[in-house]
């Protein structure tokens, strides 16, 4: 969803582009034949991307018939998903994790931060249709609390400060680098490595001796 | 075959059985919401938890199968503990509305919480309120109800092939529903009435009508289609409030079709329940001496060729055989059961039967369809080929109008010589049957009521011939019939087993409208017959013996109310040659009598009485009429004969008989909610055929 699209989409009408209908068939095609329904969640988030962030019933239909499924099992998944938008959505989704770990790390100011930056509510988008806010569980990221995920990128070990600057470089039209933004190097110890400092072992060395125990 | 200790009874089980279904077996009933027999297994309600030595929690017995060496304990304290916690999470949503709900009284979700609910709750926040949804004129839902069983979504999607309802959302925001607000395009949808455990999902027509416990339950049969439905009429006083499935595992199994369920309201409108005399154009209540009276004088000096009786689809076998006794005396061989004009005789009786059975479907690999829409002309019928059909290895070809069965089918065209070239050998689908190893075809009514519909039957018993269909016939497997006729009149194989056809040198029914319109008969009996141009009938002198004011009573000069199928004790044959028995669940209203006892009365009012004084004496005079009738409720297999004239077949488009399935006879057009259901279900408006007045 990185770079957006057309935002809000004709809700009347929806059909893959020719190379969206390409993408669909080669999902399909990792399927066995007449188990094509489990395409279904790889279609929506194909739909979901061309459609600018979100699924009008049109898109849900048309998935439907390309997978020759009744349109109610893909109104099923949809909605059982939250990440599948089922209402227009602004050019940046922006979803702050406040679940346990985000919050002990401080996920409410980083909330109130993206609030008084963006001007909105959770659940709200600015009236420029540039950013929607979400308030979202556990995005699996707990090391590098509190994070945000904005369209497909992590932000994190964020501060009040930092998700601003993330904010205002997006409004300004930029791409500010995603992870960690205090430059750790994925989820390595912010004090530097306290364990697995020796060169590794010889290649030589085998983990396990098929056939036998250690 | 497992065998395994229940509550320390060791059962052996067939292979396949749930633990659920083997305590069945001894006697143990499990609670359930969820499960049910004849829909796939949702696990999902969690109330027939049981409890299995060496795991540590407790198992839901529905959606674990039985195996060996299982030691399963149903009745301990920490079985039934189990089940009321589930019990409690059940309650937390579900409003305390009993006082207010229809499903009252017949509940199980009421009943098991007698059983394994709290005396109060523990649960102090607010419970959830779901949005109801508009699912049409017949299926009325209170969603917040809802357990989140899932059987309605089930049976949508396994058995009536409209996979419209789904479950949307999750967790606390989950909902039954259609997403996209649709009514339930289901001839079959009232049977989520009977499926819902709870309260969400009731019958519209029915809401805030009556209790359970006050109705006067009487077991019956239906005749809204040849199917022959067993039902159940729940009556209060003298009004039939409500009609539901009865199980009968060769017929309907469970269900009924909504036509069958919802048509009840047109039992109280337009019902003739006194006699009428027509004086100076208009009809005039009158006794029945009178209205006899006025048949004996019209009657008098009649010569008995200019007299003719057509029966219509819904009268009962009784009626016919004695109006047919009352024929003979007075002289007349113009009598015809088949007022659609189509082209069967009683001879053979093979011939006019559903032979294969609607049990049998499950057995065939291969059907043909000819000019006939079973969705709308039989719809039991339609969801047992969907029954085979599901379980795979079941081609289905349809020559006729195409339309959604709820199956895939091979569309081979409209064009009735497509037969021809079946039979030739030249069409690949006479491959297909001559390939399959018990072939059927169906021949519907559309097909026989054309003018060449006698070739039409000899070409379908041509192909049944070439293509094994038939045991002892090419290689047809023993006992195997693959042969049938589709009817849709619930009269309509009682008439022709009963001989209801012109005797020598007699009128049929293009015949006797042709001569009332030419002034060649003076007299027509019209019993319950309607569906006709009655204005074909010319000058002549019309008697209509029914109990619904529709076209025939219209047209009439002496109006004889009889009683509907809910208000007698009757006999009716149905497609498969099925006799099977119809009770009283009320009275007619008025001065309406049981159509026997009228012909009877009438009989003796001409000086001609007929020797039946009894209800037993009718039913002995139908047996000396068709031995057949001597054996209800079971199929006796016709042997095979030649029927049918091979002549040429024209090319006009064969269509299914029925224009539109809510509105067949006299009963369901009086039927407001069937009215409400064409206006929800058809649109745009189906193109009328002429059958549906």
């Amino acid at each position: 969803m990185s770079g957006g699209g057309v935002i809000g989409g004709d809700e009347a009408a929806f059909a893959f582009t020719a190379e969206n209908m390409e993408r669909a068939r080669a999902i399909i095609a990792n399927y066995p034949p007449g188990r094509q329904q489990s395409a279904v969640m790889p279609l929506l988030d194909l739909a979901q991307r061309q459609n600018g962030g979100w699924l009008p019933p049109a898109a849900l239909d048309h998935v439907a018939a390309v997978l020759d499924i009744p349109p109610i099992s893909v109104y099923e998944v949809a909605t059982f998903y939250t990440m599948y938008n089922l209402k227009p959505i602004g050019k940046h989704h922006v979803q702050v994790c406040t679940n346990l770990s985000c919050w002990l790390r401080g996920s409410d100011e980083i909330l109130a931060a993206c609030r008084d930056e963006l001007g909105i509510g959770v659940g709200e988008t600015t009236a420029d249709r540039l950013f929607t806010l979400s308030e979202v569980e556990c995005l699996c990221a707990c090391v590098n609390a509190p994070v945000v995920q904005i369209d497909d990128d992590y932000y994190e070990d964020l501060s009040p400060e930092t998700i601003e600057r993330v904010l205002r470089a997006l409004k300004a039209g930029e791409h500010p680098p995603a992870g960690s933004q205090i430059g750790r190097r994925s989820s390595e110890p912010v004090d530097g490595l306290t364990s697995l400092t020796s060169a590794p072992w010889a290649k030589t060395v085998p983990h396990r001796v098929s056939g036998g125990g250690h | 075959m497992p065998k395994l200790t229940i509550d320390g009874v060791e059962v052996e089980v067939p292979a396949g059985l749930t633990i659920l279904q083997a305590c069945e077996a001894v006697g143990i009933e499990i609670p359930r919401f969820c499960f049910h027999e004849r829909l796939s297994i949702a696990g999902n309600c969690r109330m027939c938890l049981v409890r299995m030595r060496g795991s540590p929690k407790p198992i839901a017995s529905c959606a674990m199968p039985a195996a060996d060496g299982m030691e399963i304990e149903t009745a301990t304290e920490a079985v039934h503990n189990d089940r009321r916690g589930v019990m409690e999470f059940l309650l937390i949503n579900h409003p305390l509305d009993c006082p207010i709900c229809d499903q009252g009284g017949e509940c199980d979700l009421q009943d098991q919480a007698i059983f394994y609910g709290f005396d109060r709750g523990r649960y102090t926040e607010g419970k959830r309120a779901v949005e109801d949804k508009n699912l049409g004129p017949l299926v009325k839902t209170v969603m917040t109800r809802c357990i989140h069983c899932t059987r309605c979504i089930r049976f949508a999607t396994e058995i009536a092939g409209v996979p419209q309802l789904g479950a949307t959302g999750r967790g606390e925001h989950m909902e039954v529903g259609t997403y996209v607000e649709q009514a339930l395009a289901s001839e079959m949808s009232g049977n989520l009435i009977d499926l819902c455990p709870v309260g969400a999902l009731t019958s519209k027509p029915y809401a805030f009508v009556a209790r359970p416990w006050e109705l006067t339950k009487t077991e019956s049969i239906d005749v809204m289609d040849a199917v022959g439905s067993n039902i159940r009429i729940d009556a209060r006083g003298n009004e039939v409030l409500r009609i539901l499935p009865r199980l009968n595992e060769s017929v309907n199994e469970e269900w009924i079709s909504d036509k069958t369920r919802f048509a009840l309201d047109g039992l109280r409108r337009q019902r003739l329940d006194r006699p009428y005399v027509r004086e100076n154009g208009k009809l005039r209540p009158v006794s029945w001496n009178e209205a006899f009276a006025a048949i004996a004088r019209r009657l008098d000096g009649v010569a008995g060729e200019r007299i003719a009786a057509i029966a219509g689809d819904l009268v009962d076998c009784e009626a016919m055989i004695l109006l047919k006794d009352l024929m003979a005396s007075l002289g007349s061989a113009n009598l015809d059961c088949r007022q659609d004009g189509a082209r069967l005789s009683p001879l053979p009786r093979v011939s006019y039967l559903f032979n294969t059975t609607i049990a049998g479907i499950e057995a065939a690999d291969a059907c043909l369809l000819i000019g006939t829409n079973p969705r709308w002309e039989a719809p039991i019928i339609n969801a047992r080929l969907r029954k085979r059909w599901r379980r795979g290895g079941f081609a289905v070809a349809l020559i006729g109008e195409t339309v959604d069965l709820t199956y895939r089918y091979e569309t081979l065209g409209d064009d009735p010589r497509l037969l021809s070239a079946i039979l030739g050998g030249e069409h690949p689908w006479a491959g297909v049957l001559a390939a399959a190893k018990r072939p059927m075809l169906i021949l519907g009514q559309g097909a026989l009521i054309r003018p060449d519909g006698e070739a039409l039957l000899a070409v379908a018993r041509a192909i049944a011939e070439a293509t094994g269909m038939v045991a002892g016939i090419a290689d047809g497997e023993e006992g195997w019939n693959g042969f049938n006729v589709l009817h849709t009149a619930a009269a309509r194989v009682g008439g022709l087993d009963l001989g209801f056809v012109p005797g020598p040198g007699g009128r049929d029914t293009a015949a006797i409208l042709d001569g009332a319109g030419a002034g060649d008969l003076d007299v027509v009996y019209l019993l319950g017959a309607d569906e006709f141009d009655t204005s074909r009938l010319g000058s002549a002198f019309v008697i209509y013996q029914g109990h619904t004011g529709d076209a025939g009573a219209r047209r009439a000069d002496v109006i004889l109310p009889g009683a509907a199928y809910t208000e007698k004790a009757a006999t009716y044959v149905n497609t498969e040659g099925r006799v099977q028995q119809s009770l009283a669940a009320t009275a007619p209203p008025g001065e309406a009598r049981e159509d026997w006892r009228i012909v009877r009365a009438l009989s003796a009012a001409l000086g001609r009485t007929l020797p039946v004084d009894t209800a037993a004496a009718v039913r002995q005079r139908l047996i000396a009429a068709n031995p057949l009738f001597a054996d209800a409720g079971v199929v006796m297999s016709a042997p095979w004969a030649a029927f049918g004239r091979m002549a040429p077949i024209a090319d006009t488009p064969l269509r299914s008989s029925i224009g539109n399935f809510y509105v067949t006879n006299p009963i369901c057009r009086a039927s407001p909610t069937m009215a409400e259901c064409v206006a929800a279900f058809t649109t745009p408006p189906q193109k009328k055929t002429g059958t549906d007045g």
